[in-house]
């Protein structure tokens, strides 16, 4: 069941928006350029922009519904916003910032706040104020106060945005364990694939208002059809799986996708892990059977569903136990080996990496 | 300094400090109004509000009579009702003060409104905050370094207020005559010189310190932001 509904239309300024989409439990990405009118969809579910005409509902409650006259006031929406820009009150202290809207919006206290100071790694900014702070500090801060805004669903509008590629990666870390321990919908706006990629569990794409796709990272930003791939890169797949075991030797993990298993070196995985693993097509050989006497250990069972001929080289999509998984050949290669859709395959892949771990059931 | 002198100065004190008292949170209206809303005659407002600092003070004064003498339309009502007049009295010294300072406390104020961020207000919201509150932990925080600013100006121009205070309440010894009047009669009487030289020091020093503590308020209140 989605646990937020959105269905709008309207304008605000020069965005026309017609948008319908649910997001469940997890990371949900709104995705698309500049000025696609992400943020104003964000904004008419935190409630500070009015769509002409629409519904909005999450967690069972009915935030909008223009038909029923129903209109839930931002602050009893009980959503925590993260801006693009931070939007720390200057004038008080990280600490009175990160319980603002105890004090100040009479939310009740479900969260200890202990445990998000550490979650984000705050314990030693308490004291400080916000002018005081890097631009990645203030962003942690901003996630913290909008978590302890006790919110239903959490909205974040490009967080990234204002740091520089370093910051970005600083922050992305605690993204992913606010990301990882959320037990309500995040929605997160970005039109970085990179971030989607590593945060999302679900993406909306949205163009001049509307939404065009809707579908995993994967189907939308990995495959060679995929319309935010970019155009002569090599496609890339993500597959979604499950750390099950330590190999004997220590060192090496299998993880577990489907009922096949993949094995790579990750020392600081545990068992149970969920991980996204990114796979580069250029990265992936094929091969009619499985051969031992190989160097790479991950020699995939496929089934081919799509071949693309791109001049001298060829894509070709494959499914690999419900998800896909790309490989690049020379199209010499591909017409020597005859590939063609349906045909049963073994994907040799000789480089994997995480793209994004997290604990969890 | 004399006893009579003294008085005259703790009169002066007593009538610029209640002028701002009242005409602050007003002023403060007048200020949140104008930087905020939109409104059928708002420039009207704007006019009305600036027409104190632009009439020769002695209009002011005499429309002050007109309205809130003993037998002003409004000073009729309010004796009336309350037996409360500001005819020839400190108050009425006050109400002139306060009408004079009153553009001068609107715009540094509303410079200062214009310039919170209405985000930060936005993000208030989103966590919970009323209107209410939204005002009084954001807005008016951020907006304080106005209020000082327009606060101690108003202050200065009302302990100097002359024009509009003679015409209204007149030059009362110990009722209505502030620091500026007294000063004014001194240089009048042939022996006064040397009185009216100390009363003109006590009010270059009133002043300053006025402007001293302004300033003072303002350090402590940036200082908030970077200890």
């Amino acid at each position: 069941m989605n646990q937020l509904e959105v269905d709008v239309t309207g304008s605000a300024g020069r965005f026309a928006i017609r948008a319908a989409f649910g997001a469940g439990p997890g990371v949900t990405a709104l995705f698309g350029r500049s000025g696609a009118g992400k943020t104003t969809i964000l904004k008419m579910i935190a409630g500070t922009i009015r769509p002409g005409v629409g519904r909005i509902a999450a967690g069972g409650r009915v935030f909008l519904d223009t038909k029923r006259g129903i209109d839930l006031s931002p602050q009893s929406r009980n959503v925590g916003f993260v801006f693009q820009d931070g939007r720390l009150f200057p004038h008080l202290s990280v600490q009175r910032n990160l319980t603002y809207a105890r004090w100040a919006g009479r939310r009740r206290a479900t969260r200890r706040f202990e445990e998000i100071v550490a979650l984000l790694g705050l314990e030693t900014l308490l004291d400080r104020f916000p002018e005081t702070l890097s631009g990645g500090e203030r962003q942690r801060v901003a996630i913290g106060r909008a978590l302890l805004a006790e919110p239903e669903i959490l909205l974040m509008d490009e967080p990234l945005s204002s740091l520089d590629r370093q910051r970005r990666g600083e922050i992305l870390p605690y993204l992913e364990a606010v990301a990882g321990e959320a037990r309500i919908p995040v929605i997160y706006v970005s039109h970085e694939p990179e971030e989607v990629m590593r945060l999302a569990d679900h993406v909306v794409v949205i163009e001049d208002g509307r939404v065009v796709q809707t579908g995993t990272p994967a189907d939308v930003l990995g495959g060679a059809g995929a319309s935010y791939a970019r155009a002569n890169d090599a496609p890339v797949a993500l597959i979604d799986g499950r750390v099950a075991a330590f190999h004997e030797d220590g060192e090496t993990v299998e993880v577990a996708v489907g009922s096949s298993v993949m094995e790579l070196p990750g020392a600081d995985m545990r068992p149970g892990n969920r991980v996204r693993l990114r796979i580069d097509a250029s990265e992936v050989a094929l091969a009619t059977r499985c051969h031992e006497e190989l160097s790479i250990r991950n020699q995939l069972p496929c089934r081919i569903t799509r071949v693309e001929s791109r001049g001298p080289v060829t894509d070709v999509a494959m499914d690999f136990e419900g998800q896909t998984i790309f490989a690049r050949v020379t199209s010499r290669s591909a017409r020597l080996l005859r590939l063609s859709p349906g045909q049963e395959i073994v994907a040799l892949v000789r480089a994997v990496s995480v793209e994004r771990m997290r604990s969890g059931q | 300094m004399s006893e009579v002198e003294t008085s005259i100065i703790l009169l002066s004190a007593k009538v610029a400090l209640t002028a701002i008292l009242f005409a602050l949170p007003v002023a403060f209206l007048a200020a949140w109004l104008l930087a905020r809303r939109e409104f059928p005659g708002k420039s009207l407002l704007q006019a009305l509000v600036t027409l104190p600092l632009v009439l020769p003070p002695v209009v002011t004064g005499y429309g002050l009579l007109v309205l809130f003498g003993s037998r002003g339309p409004i000073g009729r009502v309010l004796d009336a009702a309350f037996g409360f007049s500001f005819a020839f009295r400190w108050t009425g010294a006050a109400l002139a003060a306060g009408l004079m300072a009153f553009p001068l406390l609107v715009r540094p104020i509303r410079l200062s409104l214009e310039a919170v961020d209405r985000g930060l207000e936005e993000a208030s919201a989103t966590l919970g905050a009323s209107r209410l509150m939204i005002f009084a932990t954001v807005t008016l925080p951020l907006s304080l370094p106005g209020v000082m600013a327009g606060a101690t100006l108003g202050f200065a121009k009302a302990l100097g207020e002359f024009g509009a205070t003679i015409t209204f309440v007149s030059n009362i010894p110990g009722e209505t005559q502030t620091l500026s009047l007294a000063i004014y009669s001194l240089l009048q009487t042939p022996a006064g010189d040397a009185a009216a030289l100390r009363l003109i020091l006590a009010s270059v020093l009133i002043a300053l310190a006025a402007v001293l503590a302004s300033e003072w308020v303002a350090r402590r209140l940036k200082g908030r932001a970077s200890p």
